[in-house]
């Protein structure tokens, strides 16, 4: 029978070679920012990003001749003529009335140094719309994509940690929510926000409001299936023997082990609620005239053929505002996610 | 099996009962939920352990070792039997009120690789059950961490590193520290060298065996490594096919192994000295599946000595004096 571990002095000390106190391995999220800044699309994404953040953030701070809902009345001024002919004593006189009649506003105007990128059908600065146009987009869609990570996350911990009859009262719930058809929806609300009396201005945070409501099933299902796979590791044994709390199990040990797939999955979605909001402004669903946003300024085409032929400065950045920071945030989410694959080992 | 138990009344030295536990994992269950078909992880194991002392499990893989002693930590809820732990009936715990039990007794994992949380720091790793459990107050807690990283041989600056930065070795220190830092009195170690060197296991063992002495610890040490039980153990005891086969203190079973299992088992262990002539007793056939166990005696399917009685009828675990206990038919005549 063996005895050779007796033989083996008391050693407790650890004999490995030991970290050298100054060299350290690199820290998981430094690996992943590392990876992160490697990749060139991913650098070009977040230039889009943070430029457009710049432009329509700082933007109006900057560049303050014009309003979001500034009219240009500088154009050109009509005078009406009027004459009128008298017949006194078989004598005719004509009165030559001028009116210097109501200034028509400086619509359509090309671009000038006045307004960089002309002014709309209405006689609003293009420019200055598209800042707080993007403003909007991304105000908003931030918004939604950070309610809809909180709600993913609390119904996708639970059904994931739970199981069981929590996860099919929860899954079932998402699945009848994925079913429900996103604009038809959204058009019946919009037409009840159209019949009460609410501001423009705030219209498209309720119909953020529903399009989070719809969409959180689907961080909820990525959530649920990287736990229901994580719950099983034996650190959660570890966690359990330790007495911790099932809150503290959920939020603090599963959670932040999701955190990859969730902030690729948050990327991702910016770009599609902003392509959301857009669509909804566009079809006069979300921000209202007087208000821009980048979707109601490509709808001004829909009701003046001239604009569409003629005027292509009036919809076309916004058009290209929206392609870029869609692109942006897709950029950035791609680029996430090859960082944050663990399988990328360098 | 019979409900014979080896302790039939609580014993107030012993720190740790455990009565006919029986755990069982559902395999099959019908629409309603009523299970159909099962396999009995563990199989009305009973036993005593006085505090201060070690005891251990050893047994071939897939026999129930591991669930036994998650199951005396209340990881697996038992399916019947009781344990009695520091003279309190912790089987029909709720979670809550076990919380306050998990402070007096923990685990250390088999693998120090998937057992630490790959998103926190050591520091992390070992403060947070120390504020969960309010072990010592909150300016003192980074204090108290170190200290014990520094019983555990662990250096200071290790503090802010993260689990992927180490080894094995260091690894395992980290989740011996952690299982430390409530203070526990019963430690349960889950085959806690096995996936380590073995420079680095003699190591482990002995930082263990310290930490024994100094924190009055009661370890239950599970292994299939038998030089490592016979080296920590007071007691051990012998697993086969979810029961415990044999029982008793380590002189005794060491030199008189009752069952002939435990004859085989000892009779498989490496000798050091290569002209030792080993008389290895070579067990025919594989372990049966816990899910269709054999009847009468469990082992009668490999057993050398198999007689017909051993087919028909389950041995009892009785004691052979001195507390050293089997379960064989072939003792009684």
């Amino acid at each position: 029978m063996s005895d050779n571990i007796k033989n083996i002095d008391a050693e407790t000390e650890d004999t490995e070679l030991p970290l050298d106190k100054n060299v350290r391995l690199m820290s998981p999220t430094r690996m992943v920012l590392r990876r992160f800044f490697r990749s060139k699309l991913s650098i070009v994404g977040l230039i889009m990003v943070i430029g457009l953040f710049i432009f329509s953030f700082v933007g109006p701070l900057v560049y303050t001749q014009w309003g979001e809902i500034e009219l240009d009345e500088s154009g050109t001024t009509e005078y009406s003529v009027s004459e009128t002919t008298y017949t006194v004593d078989g004598q005719t006189y004509t009165l030559r009335q001028t009116t210097e009649q109501a200034i028509k506003d400086n619509q359509l105007a090309p671009p000038s140094a006045e307004h960089i990128l002309g002014t709309d059908n209405e006689g609003y600065d293009v420019f200055v719309r598209l800042m707080y146009g993007g403003r909007i987009s991304l105000i908003v869609s931030f918004i939604a994509v950070f309610l809809i990570t909180f709600f993913g996350v609390i119904m996708g911990g639970i059904a994931g940690y739970f199981g069981g009859v929590i996860d099919n009262i929860i899954m079932r719930l998402c699945d009848v929510l994925i079913c429900l058809p996103g604009i038809p929806i959204l058009l019946i609300i919009s037409t009840i926000l159209d019949s009460s009396e609410i501001d423009a201005k705030y219209r498209i945070y309720l119909l953020m409001i529903y399009l989070t409501f719809i969409s959180w099933p689907g961080t909820a299902r990525l959530v649920r299936g990287q736990i229901l796979s994580l719950r099983e590791q034996e650190y959660m044994v570890a966690a359990e023997a330790m007495g911790y709390s099932t809150f503290r199990k959920i939020f603090k040990h599963l959670v932040p082990n999701v955190m990859p797939q969730l902030i690729v999955s948050m990327s991702l979605s910016l770009g599609s609620m902003i392509l959301y909001e857009a669509t909804l402004s566009y079809l006069n669903l979300g921000v209202k005239a007087p208000y821009a946003a980048w979707g109601t300024m490509i709808n001004i085409i829909s009701t003046n053929q001239d604009v569409l032929q003629n005027h292509l400065l009036v919809w076309v950045p916004a058009g290209v505002c929206i392609v870029i920071a869609v692109l942006g945030f897709n950029f950035i989410g791609d680029g996430l996610r090859d960082a944050l694959d663990p399988k990328a080992r360098r | 099996m019979a409900d014979n138990k080896i302790i039939e009344t609580f014993d107030p030295e012993n720190i740790l009962e455990v009565h006919n536990l029986r755990k069982c994992f559902p395999l099959k269950k019908t629409l309603t939920g009523k299970v159909t078909r099962e396999l009995i992880a563990v199989d009305d194991v009973s036993f005593g352990l006085k505090a201060g002392e070690t005891l251990g499990i050893v047994g071939e893989s897939g026999c129930g070792k591991t669930t036994l002693g998650r199951a005396i930590l209340k990881l697996h809820q038992p399916t019947s039997g009781r344990i009695i732990f520091e003279g309190q009936d912790i089987t029909d715990f709720k979670s809550s009120q076990m919380r306050e039990i998990r402070k007096k007794m923990q685990i250390i994992f088999q693998d120090p690789y998937s057992s630490l949380p790959p998103r926190s720091t050591v520091g992390g790793i070992l403060s947070e059950p120390v504020t969960v459990h309010n072990i010592v107050p909150k300016s003192q807690v980074k204090e108290y961490v170190l200290d014990l990283m520094d019983k555990c041989g662990l250096r200071d600056y290790y503090y802010e590193r993260y689990p992927h930065e180490f080894s094995g070795g260091q690894r395992q220190r980290i989740c011996i520290a952690r299982a430390l830092s409530v203070n526990p009195k019963l430690v349960v170690c889950d085959e806690p060298v096995s996936a380590l060197d073995v420079s680095i296991q003699a190591q482990i063992i002995n930082l263990l065996k310290k930490l024994q002495q100094n924190m009055n610890l009661t370890y239950i040490f599970i292994s299939h490594d038998l030089s490592v039980v016979k080296f920590i153990s007071d007691k051990i005891g012998v697993m086969y096919l979810g029961s415990m086969v044999e029982y008793g203190a380590k002189a005794d079973i060491f030199s008189n192994p009752l069952h002939p299992y435990t004859q085989a088992l000892f009779s498989a262990i490496p000798h050091p000295d290569p002209d030792v002539k080993m008389n290895r007793i070579i067990l025919k056939g594989d372990i049966p599946s816990p899910a269709n166990p054999p009847k009468g005696c469990r082992f009668h399917t490999r057993c050398p000595y198999a007689k017909d009685i051993c087919k028909e009828v389950t041995p009892e675990f009785k004691d052979y004096g001195n507390g050293h206990c089997a379960a064989c038919h072939l003792l009684d005549e």
